[in-house]
C-alpha cells in the first residue's frame, strides 16, 4: 500500500479541526463578537460564550437548540440562545430547552410524555409547585435523595438559572430599553427629590415619584436576581469586586452623577436587538469594545483566548479522532493475517490519528492551564481529560515499541472514554470553576493530584490491555503468533521462530505498566498524606479518598507479590489487572459517591449506575479469562506454546 | 516447628495473603463510615486488632476478621523476615531495599502518630485570648476552687472515669464525687419533650430540666453533648446530686468547708504555657459568588516565659509550627467573627516525609534499572 495514505488521513482530519478558525463574515448581528464580552461569574472573568455554553449544558445537556423559524428548522448557537433569553425573553420561553426525563415529575406537572425538552411556558403553571417541592427536597442530604427528588432538583436548578439569566441585561416588562433608561436618567432629579419631600412631609410630585419607583422596583428585581456581573466600573482601577449586575449598577446610579458606561451601551444593544436593528446593535457593541480594549485589556485578552478555546472545543475534536483511529485499529488488527499489507497502512494511519488526537488532547490541556493558571487537575472533569490524555500517550508510546496496534486500540479506548466522561461532568456546570479555599494551592495540585492521576492512568491502561489479551486469547489465534508477524508485510509463516509471541509481549506491557501504577499511585498517596499534614494536620485520616488510593497501592503490591511469588502466572496477572480497573474506579468515582469525608466534593448520583455496569462488565472479563486454556483459541492448537505461557514467569519486568 | 514457622512468616504466599486481607477491610472500613461516622469507623476497623460481631441483643463479641494493627504487625513482621531470607547484598536489589525500608518505615510512623498524636481545636472570637486548646472528643469534670481572688485550683478528672456508680476521689479535692449518671450523647429541654425525662436533681441549677440520652454521633461534623448526674460526697454526707452538661454554658456553684467550688461538664483543655489572641478574621470570597477563596487569622502570640511576643497569619495551607504543636485553620463562625484553629500535637510528624523519600527513591532506582536496558534495546528494534 501507498506510504503517503496514513498522512493524508491524518492531513485530512488536522485540516477539519483547523477549518474552525476559518474567518466567516457575519452580517446582521454581530454575535461572535458579542459572545466576547466579558463578564464576571463564577467568580472568574469569563465570556458571555462560555456563560451561554455552561448554562446550556446544565439546562438541556447540549450546546445547541432547534428552531422552527418560518417554517424552517433552524439551530441557534448557544449565544444566539442566551441573547434571546437576555433581551427577548418572551420568545425564549417558547424553546424547548428544559429537560424532563423522570416520569413521576412529568406527571407532577402535568406535561406530555413522550418529549424529552419543554419550554419554560409549559413549565410556568406548575412554577410554584416546582418551589415547593424543592424547597422540602434541599433539606435532604443529597445521598439520601430518591430520583424523583433528583430530577426535581435538577429541573428547579435549571429553571431557576434560566430566570435569572433573563434579567441579565433587561428588566422584566421593558420594551426599547434604551429609552426607558434615558427617561430613568431625566426622572431621577427630580424623583430624588420628590422622595426627599415626601419623608420630610411635605408637598410632592406624585407622578415622578411613581415612575422613578417603578422603574426602580424593576433594577431591584435585576439587582436581586441576575447572576453574571456585566457592568465593568467606570474606572480601570478598581477592583474585581466592583464589577456589578446591570440591576445593581442602575440602583447605584440614583446616587451617582457619573453612570458606569456600560450601562448605556448595553441599553442600546437590548433596544437594537429587540427593533431588529442590526446598526443600532452594531455600533452600540463597537464602541462599548472599544472602551473596553482601553480600560479592561487584561480581561479582554483573557476572554478572547477562552472564546477561542471554546470555538477549537479541543477536547471534542480529539474525541471524533480517537474513535475514528481504533476503528482503524480494529480492522487492522482483524486483518492482518488475510491482507498484511492494508493491515500495515491501516494501522500506520490510526498511528497517525491517534498521535494527532493527542496532540490536540495536548493543546487543549495546555490551553486550559493557561486559561485557569493552574495545574491540569482540578475538578473531577479535568481528572477525566487527564486520565485520558496520559493513557492515551502511554498507549502510543507502546505502540512506538511494539508494532502491532495494542498500544492504539487502548490509546484511543481510554481517550475516546475517559473524554465521554469529561462530557458528561461537564454538564454539572463550569468546568474552569474557582478552586475552594483547601484547594487553592498549586504546588499540591501539580504534585500530589497530577500523580496520583497519573497513577490512575496506569491502573487503567493495564486493566485494558489485560481485558485485550483475554478477549483476544479467547476470540482469535494472536496473542500465538510471533511478534513482528503483523509489522511484516510477509506475513507469520516467515517470522523469526525466536522472536516472543504477542501473547509474552502483553504480560511484559501488563507488568511494566503495574510497576509504573506502583510507583505513581505510592507516590501520589504520600504526597497526598503529606498536604493533608501540612494543610489540616494530619497525615493519614482514613477518609474515603484517602483510602481509596491506598486501595490501588495495596492492589498493585499484590499484584507484583503475586506474581515474584509464583501464585499467578500470565492469566492470573491478566485477572488481577481487570480487577485493577474496579479498583480504581471505585477510587476515582465511587468514593464520592459515598457522600462523606473531606473529599466528597465531588459527589454525583448518575454516575452510579454506570459505575455498577462497568464493575460487572469487568467481572465478565475475569470469568472470561478464567476459562481452561483448552477453549482459547489462541493457545488450543498450540500445547507447547500454552504450556510455555504457563510456565512460571520469572522476576524480570517488561522483558521481551 | 521453628522451620515451619520461619517459613510461613517468610513467604511470599503470605505478604499475597495479608495484602489481600488489607484490601478487604480498607474497602470494608470505607463503606462502613457511612453508617458509623469516620471517627467509629477508623477505631473498629484500623485501629484494632479485630474486627468484632455483636449478635443484636447480646454483650458477647465474636471476632470475624482481622483489624488494622493486626494486619499492619503481620506485613511488618513478614516483610523483615522476608528480608532476612531473601536479602542478597548487591547493587541489583538496592531499590527494593529501600522501598521496603521506607514502608516500615511509614507502618511505624502511623504507629507512633496513633499512639502519640493529639488532636485540640482552639475556638477564638475576635478580641479573644486564650491559653488552653480543647479536645473535640474527650470532656472532663472540671472541679475549680475559685475561693483564691488571684488564680484558681482546678482538678479535671477525665470523661474515661466518669461511669455510673463509679466515685472519684482526688487528693486536691476535700470530697468525692460519685457518679450517679452518665449519658455520652444528650439533649437537654426546658419542658417535656416525647423522649425526654425529667432530670431531677436535688441541687443547683437545672433541676427542672428534661433530659433525653442519645447513641454516639456518627456525622462527621457533630460532636457528642454528653451530660452527667454528680454527688459530691463529704465527710459528712452527700452534698446533693447535681447537673452537669456540656450542654450547660454557665458551671454549676457550690460551698463546701467554706471554699467555694464551681463544676461543670466541658471539652478536655489542654493548657499551654502562652497565649494566642485573635487580631483579626478574613473571610474572602470570589467575587460575585459565595466560595470561599481564603480564611485567615492573624493571631498575637504570647510568651512570657520566653520573652516572646509576635504577631502570625495562620490560613489554607499554611499552619504555625509552635511549641511542638501546629495551629491550622480548621473554621470560622457564622458569622465571621471569630475562627477555629485545628492544633495538633505529633512527635512523629517527620516519619512519612523520611519514608516517602526512602520509597521514591527505591521506586526510580528499580524502574529505571529496568526501563532504560528495556528502551535501549526496544528503541534499537
Amino acid at each position: 500500500m501507498k506510504k503517503w495514505i496514513p498522512a493524508l488521513v491524518a492531513a485530512v482530519m488536522a485540516a477539519w479541526v483547523l477549518a474552525q478558525f476559518r474567518p466567516r463574515p457575519e452580517p446582521g448581528f454581530r454575535l461572535r463578537e458579542f459572545a466576547q464580552l466579558p463578564v464576571l461569574m463564577n467568580g472568574r472573568f469569563q465570556p458571555f460564550d462560555s456563560v451561554a455554553r455552561n448554562s446550556l449544558l446544565q439546562i438541556r445537556t447540549k450546546q445547541t437548540v432547534p428552531v422552527q423559524h418560518d417554517g424552517a428548522r433552524h439551530t441557534f448557537s448557544a449565544i444566539e440562545w442566551l441573547l434571546e433569553v437576555m433581551m427577548q425573553p418572551e420568545a425564549a420561553d417558547e424553546r424547548p430547552i428544559f429537560r424532563v426525563d423522570n416520569v413521576e415529575l412529568l406527571s407532577l406537572l402535568q406535561l406530555p410524555e413522550g418529549r424529552k425538552y419543554y419550554t419554560f411556558a409549559e413549565l410556568r403553571p406548575s412554577y410554584d409547585e416546582i418551589n415547593r417541592q424543592a424547597l422540602r427536597i434541599e433539606k435532604i442530604e443529597s445521598a439520601q435523595r430518591t430520583a424523583f427528588e433528583r430530577a426535581l432538583m435538577k429541573l428547579f436548578n435549571a429553571v431557576s438559572l434560566y430566570q435569572r439569566l433573563k434579567v441579565t441585561l433587561k428588566p422584566p416588562a421593558s420594551d426599547d430599553f434604551a429609552a426607558e433608561i434615558a427617561e430613568y436618567e431625566r426622572v431621577i432629579p427630580g424623583g430624588v427629590a420628590a422622595v426627599r419631600a415626601r419623608q420630610a412631609g411635605k408637598e410632592f410630585d406624585e407622578t415622578v415619584f411613581n415612575r422613578l419607583l417603578e422603574l426602580m422596583s424593576g433594577y431591584d428585581a435585576m439587582a436581586r436576581f441576575a447572576l453574571p456581573l456585566v457592568i465593568p466600573p467606570a474606572h480601570g482601577r478598581a477592583g474585581d469586586h466592583d464589577w456589578q449586575t446591570l440591576g445593581a449598577a442602575l440602583m447605584g446610579a440614583v446616587h451617582q452623577t457619573e453612570w458606569p458606561p456600560a450601562i448605556k451601551w448595553y441599553a442600546r444593544m437590548v433596544s437594537g436587538w429587540r427593533a431588529n436593528k442590526p446598526e443600532v446593535f452594531n455600533s452600540a457593541l463597537a464602541e462599548y469594545q472599544q472602551w473596553l480594549g482601553e480600560h479592561y485589556p487584561r480581561q479582554v485578552f483573557k476572554v478572547q483566548w477562552e472564546y477561542r478555546f471554546n470555538v477549537f472545543q479541543p477536547f471534542y475534536r480529539a474525541l471524533v479522532i480517537y474513535i475514528l483511529a481504533l476503528v482503524l485499529a480494529l480492522i487492522s488488527l482483524l486483518t492482518f493475517a488475510l491482507l498484511p499489507g492494508f493491515a500495515e497502512t491501516l494501522r500506520r494511519s490510526a498511528f497517525w490519528l491517534v498521535a494527532l488526537a493527542v496532540g490536540i488532547h495536548t493543546i487543549g490541556l495546555i490551553f486550559r492551564m493557561a486559561l485557569e493558571g493552574r495545574p491540569p487537575v482540578t475538578n473531577l472533569y479535568s481528572s477525566a481529560v487527564f486520565i485520558g490524555w496520559a493513557a492515551a500517550l502511554l498507549g502510543l508510546l507502546l505502540e512506538r515499541f511494539y508494532r502491532v496496534g495494542i498500544g492504539l486500540i487502548v490509546a484511543s479506548v481510554v481517550g475516546f472514554t475517559t473524554l465521554v466522561i469529561a462530557h458528561h461532568l461537564s454538564l454539572g456546570g463550569d468546568t474552569m470553576e474557582m478552586l475552594r479555599a483547601v484547594l487553592d494551592t498549586n504546588f499540591w495540585l501539580a504534585t500530589h493530584v497530577v500523580t496520583i492521576t497519573l497513577g490512575y492512568s496506569a491502573m487503567f491502561v493495564a486493566g485494558l490491555l489485560a481485558i485485550l489479551f483475554i478477549i483476544l486469547g479467547v476470540f482469535t489465534p494472536l496473542l500465538n503468533q510471533p511478534l513482528g508477524a503483523v509489522a511484516s508485510p510477509a506475513g507469520s509463516a516467515n517470522a523469526d521462530p525466536n522472536r516472543p509471541s504477542i501473547g509474552s509481549v502483553f504480560t511484559n506491557m501488563v507488568y511494566g505498566i503495574i510497576c509504573f501504577a506502583t510507583l505513581f499511585s505510592f507516590t501520589g498517596t504520600v504526597l497526598g498524606g503529606i498536604w493533608a499534614d501540612q494543610s489540616w494536620g494530619r497525615f493519614w485520616g482514613w477518609d474515603p479518598k484517602e483510602n481509596g488510593a491506598l486501595l490501588i497501592v495495596i492492589w498493585c503490591a499484590l499484584i507484583l507479590h503475586a506474581r515474584w511469588a509464583g501464585l499467578v502466572r500470565e492469566r492470573g496477572l491478566m485477572n488481577l489487572a481487570i480487577f485493577g480497573n474496579v479498583v480504581t474506579s471505585f477510587s476515582w468515582f465511587g468514593v464520592n459517591m459515598l457522600g462523606i469525608g473531606l473529599h466528597s466534593y465531588g459527589f454525583m448520583d448518575a454516575a452510579f449506575k454506570w459505575l455498577v455496569l462497568f464493575v460487572a462488565s469487568q467481572l465478565a472479563f475475569i470469568a472470561l479469562g478464567l476459562l481452561p486454556l483448552r477453549y482459547w483459541r489462541s493457545f488450543q492448537n498450540a500445547p507447547q506454546t500454552a504450556a510455555s505461557a504457563d510456565q512460571p514467569m520469572a522476576t524480570r519486568p517488561a522483558e521481551p | 516447628m521453628f522451620e515451619a514457622l520461619y517459613r510461613i512468616f517468610t513467604s511470599l504466599r503470605l505478604t499475597v495473603v495479608l495484602l489481600a486481607l488489607s484490601a478487604v477491610l480498607v474497602f470494608w472500613g470505607t463503606l462502613a463510615q457511612v453508617p458509623m461516622g469516620l471517627y467509629r469507623a477508623q477505631n473498629e476497623f484500623f485501629r484494632s486488632f479485630f474486627i468484632y460481631w455483636q449478635p443484636a441483643g447480646s454483650t458477647w463479641k465474636i471476632p470475624i476478621f482481622p483489624g488494622g494493627y493486626l494486619l499492619g504487625g503481620l506485613l511488618l513482621i513478614n516483610l523483615l523476615a522476608a528480608h532476612t531470607r531473601y536479602y542478597q547484598p548487591g547493587k541489583k536489589k538496592i531499590g527494593i531495599v529501600f522501598i521496603h525500608f521506607g514502608v516500615v518505615l511509614l507502618l511505624v510512623g502511623q504507629l507512633l502518630t496513633d499512639l502519640l498524636a493529639v488532636e485540640s481545636t482552639l475556638h477564638l472570637r475576635v478580641g479573644e485570648t486564650k491559653n488552653y486548646s480543647e479536645s473535640q472528643r474527650d470532656y472532663e469534670l472540671a472541679v475549680v476552687d475559685v475561693s483564691e481572688a488571684e488564680s484558681d485550683f482546678v482538678v479535671a478528672i477525665p470523661d474515661s472515669l466518669l461511669r455510673p456508680g463509679a466515685e472519684v476521689r482526688h487528693p486536691g479535692l476535700p470530697f468525692a464525687i460519685r457518679v450517679r449518671r452518665y449519658c455520652v450523647n444528650s439533649a437537654l429541654a426546658t419542658n417535656a419533650l416525647p423522649g425526654f425525662e425529667r432530670v431531677n436533681t436535688t441541687a443547683g441549677l437545672g433541676r427542672d430540666l428534661w433530659l433525653q440520652e442519645l447513641p454516639h454521633e456518627t456525622v462527621m461534623d457533630r460532636r457528642d453533648v454528653p451530660t452527667a448526674i454528680v454527688e459530691p460526697v463529704g465527710g459528712n454526707g452527700s452534698l446533693g446530686t447535681w447537673l452537669v452538661s456540656a450542654f450547660l454554658a454557665r458551671p454549676q456553684h457550690f460551698e463546701f468547708e467554706g471554699r467555694h467550688y464551681e463544676m461543670s461538664l466541658r471539652p478536655r483543655r489542654y493548657y499551654k504555657p502562652f497565649s494566642i489572641h485573635l487580631i483579626e478574621f478574613k473571610h474572602e470570597r470570589y467575587p460575585g459568588t459565595e466560595i470561599p477563596k481564603n480564611f485567615q487569622s492573624r493571631v498575637l502570640l504570647d510568651h512570657p516565659a520566653r520573652g516572646e511576643r509576635r504577631e502570625v497569619d495562620i490560613y489554607m495551607n499554611n499552619p504555625l509550627r509552635y511549641w511542638g504543636e501546629t495551629y491550622y485553620q480548621a473554621s470560622y463562625d457564622r458569622d465571621d467573627r471569630g475562627s477555629v484553629l485545628q492544633v495538633v500535637r505529633n512527635p512523629g510528624w517527620l516519619t512519612p516525609y523520611f519514608a516517602c523519600v526512602l520509597v521514591a527513591v527505591g521506586m526510580v532506582i528499580q524502574f529505571m534499572t529496568h526501563l532504560i536496558p528495556f528502551l535501549k534495546r526496544r528503541l534499537a528494534v
